[in-house]
C-alpha cells in the first residue's frame, strides 16, 4: 500500500524519474534478518503473517514433510522451509529456512512488470506489490530470481510478501518478527543488521561453522532480507537458495535492450516507409499499359 | 470514361475475406502486445477495456487469427515458391524502390518481397503461438519451468517484433504499388496493373481464360 507517495524510489513501467524532492533526506534502509541458525521452525511467523494480512491459504494434506503448506501461495507470503542434510558425514543438521520475498534492491519482478506502478520500491528499499493495478501477466513471476510472487487463482492477481509496510510505514517491526519467540527474526535498519549479523557469524564461527556468514546476494544489488546461515558456502543447502542470484540474462535482454530498440524500431519502419513514398512516389504503371476493352 | 478498363481477376470472395479477418486479428494482436511490451504504448490497453482485460483477450485473439492465418496459408502457399526469376528480380531491387526499374523479369502472382512476407509468417506465426502457450496465464504458464517462460517470452516480443515490421512494410507496399488495394478488397486489378507488376501471372490467367 503506498503510504506516502513521496517514499516510493522506483515504480514499474516508469520511465520517468519517481518524486525526488526527499533525496537529501535519505530514509533509512531496512532490513529483516533471519538467522537459520537460531530458527525452531515453530511456524508461529506464518501464523502472524496470516492474521496481519488476513489471508487464508486452503487447509491442504500431509506431504510427507514438516513444509507446511508445501509451497509459497497467492495466500501463503511465507513458508518454513525444512531441509535435513549431512555436511559432515553422519552428522544429520536440520536447516529450517523462513522463504518469502528478499526485498532485492534490484528487484527483477519490478523490471519484467509491464504494469505502471503496479510494483514499486520504497526509499526504505521495501518492494511492494499493488494489486490494483495488477493485470495478471505473470511477468513478475518471470523476473524474480527467487521464484518468489504467486498469481492468485481467485482474483489473477500477484501476491508477495510486503515486509508489512503498512507497519513498517508507522514505525513497527514486520509481524513476522514480533511474532518470533527466538530472537532469529530481527528487524532494524539495514546497516544494524548487518552489525547484528557479525556478530552472530562471529558466535557461530566459534561454535565451529568456520563456513558462516551473511547471505546479502551482490548480484540483486543486495537484499532487505538477509539471512545468517551457518553454511554460508553452500546455500543450495537451504532449500535450494540460489549463492549467485542476479536477473536473468533472458529477463535483462528482454526489459533492458529489447524493450527501447525494437519499439524504436517499429517506429523508423513507419518512418522509412512514409518518406519512402515522400521521395519517389507511387509506384505505378505506364499509361501506355493500360488496354480499352472494345466498345 | 469512354473506355472501361480491363480488370483481372485476383483474389477470390473466400481469399479476400480471409485475408481481412487475419489482419484485423493481427492489428488487435500487435496493438494489445505492444501495450504489455513497452510502457510507452500501455495506453494502448484502453481499447481493450484495461490492463486485465487486454491480458484476458490478447491470447484468445491470437489463436483465433492462428486458425485463420493456417487457411490462408493453404490457399496461397503454391503461389509462395521463390523461382530462379525471383532471385533475378531481386538483384535489380533498388531500382524498383526508386521507381526506375525497366525490363524486369517477368514475376508471377507474386514478387519475391511478398513470398519473402508469406515464409516469414509462416515461419513467425506459429512461433509466437507456441511460445505464447508457453506465457499464457492462467491457463498454460503453469505448465513450464519459470526458465522456460523466461526464454519464451524474450522471443515472443522478437518474433512479433519481426511480425509486425515486416507488416508494416506489407501495408506500405500495397499502399505504394498504386493500384494494389482494390486486388484485396475487390478481389481485381486492372490489366495493366497485372502485366506491369505480375507479367509471367498475367499471360498464365489471360491464356487459361482463353481455354
Amino acid at each position: 500500500m503506498a503510504l506516502q507517495t513521496l517514499d516510493i524510489q522506483r515504480r514499474s513501467a516508469t520511465t520517468t524519474p519517481s518524486p525526488d524532492v526527499r533525496q537529501n533526506l535519505q530514509t533509512i534502509e531496512v532490513a529483516k534478518l533471519i538467522d537459520v541458525s537460531k530458527c525452531i521452525g515453530c511456524k508461529a511467523c506464518q501464523s502472524a503473517c496470516m492474521e496481519w494480512n488476513d489471508v487464508r491459504d486452503e487447509i491442504g494434506v500431509n506431504v510427507g514433510v514438516y513444509d507446511n503448506p508445501p509451497d509459497l501461495t497467492a495466500d501463503s507470503w511465507t513458508v518454513m522451509r525444512f531441509s535435513e542434510v549431512e555436511v559432515e558425514k553422519d552428522k544429520l543438521e536440520w536447516l529450517i529456512r523462513k522463504d518469502g520475498c528478499m526485498h532485492c534492491a534490484d528487484p527483477g519482478c519490478l523490471k519484467a512488470c509491464p504494469s505502471p506502478g503496479a510494483i514499486i520500491q520504497y526509499s526504505n528499499g521495501i518492494v511492494d506489490f499493488q494489486e490494483e493495478h495488477c493485470i495478471g501477466c505473470g511477468y513478475c513471476i518471470a523476473g524474480c530470481p527467487f521464484n518468489v510472487p504467486r498469481i492468485s487463482k481467485k482474483d489473477n492477481k500477484a501476491y508477495k510478501c510486503t515486509l508489512c509496510s503498512d507497519r513498517v510505514g508507522v514505525g513497527m517491526e514486520p509481524a513476522c518478527v514480533k511474532s518470533c519467540p527466538t530472537g532469529a527474526l530481527v528487524f532494524g535498519s539495514k546497516e544494524d543488521m548487518i552489525g547484528h549479523a557479525t556478530g552472530r557469524i562471529v558466535d557461530l564461527k566459534e561454535r565451529g561453522y568456520a563456513n558462516a556468514g551473511l547471505y546479502d546476494p551482490q548480484g540483486v544489488g543486495g537484499t532487505h532480507v538477509m539471512y545468517v546461515l551457518q553454511h554460508a558456502d553452500q546455500p543450495e543447502l537451504y532449500h535450494g537458495l540460489p549463492k549467485n542470484p542476479s536477473i536473468s540474462v533472458m529477463v535483462s535482454l528482454w526489459k533492458g535492450v529489447t524493450k527501447p530498440l525494437m519499439s524504436l524500431g517499429l517506429g523508423f519502419v513507419a518512418l522509412a516507409g512514409f518518406f519512402h513514398f515522400i521521395k519517389v512516389g507511387p509506384s505505378k504503371e505506364d499509361e501506355s499499359e493500360h488496354e480499352s476493352e472494345p466498345h | 470514361m469512354l473506355n472501361k478498363t480491363r480488370l483481372v481477376a485476383r483474389y477470390t470472395a473466400g481469399e479476400r475475406m480471409n485475408h481481412w479477418f487475419v489482419a484485423m486479428t493481427f492489428i488487435l494482436l500487435a496493438l494489445s502486445g505492444l501495450a504489455l511490451f513497452h510502457p510507452f504504448f500501455f495506453f494502448l490497453t484502453n481499447l481493450f477495456g484495461g490492463g486485465p482485460w487486454t491480458r484476458i483477450l490478447h491470447p484468445f485473439i491470437g489463436v483465433v487469427m492462428f486458425v485463420s492465418f493456417l487457411s490462408l496459408v493453404v490457399k496461397f502457399w503454391s503461389n509462395n515458391f521463390i523461382t530462379r526469376a525471383d532471385l533475378e528480380w531481386q538483384k535489380h531491387l533498388g531500382e524498383i524502390l526508386a521507381n526506375t526499374a525497366t525490363d524486369l523479369p517477368e514475376v508471377g502472382k507474386y514478387n519475391i518481397g511478398q513470398k519473402y512476407l508469406f515464409w516469414a509468417l509462416v515461419v513467425i506465426i506459429p512461433t509466437l503461438v507456441l511460445t505464447g502457450f508457453v506465457i499464457w496465464r492462467p491457463y498454460f504458464a503453469a505448465f513450464f519451468p519459470i526458465p522456460v517462460i523466461r526464454v519464451a517470452v524474450l522471443v515472443h516480443s522478437v518474433a512479433a517484433f519481426i511480425a509486425i515490421s515486416a507488416i508494416i512494410v506489407h501495408i506500405y507496399a500495397a499502399i505504394w504499388t498504386s493500384g494494389s488495394i482494390r486486388a484485396m478488397t475487390r478481389g481485381t486489378v486492372s490489366a495493366a496493373w497485372a502485366k506491369h507488376h505480375h507479367a509471367a501471372w498475367y499471360k498464365k490467367v489471360t491464356e487459361e481464360n482463353k481455354l
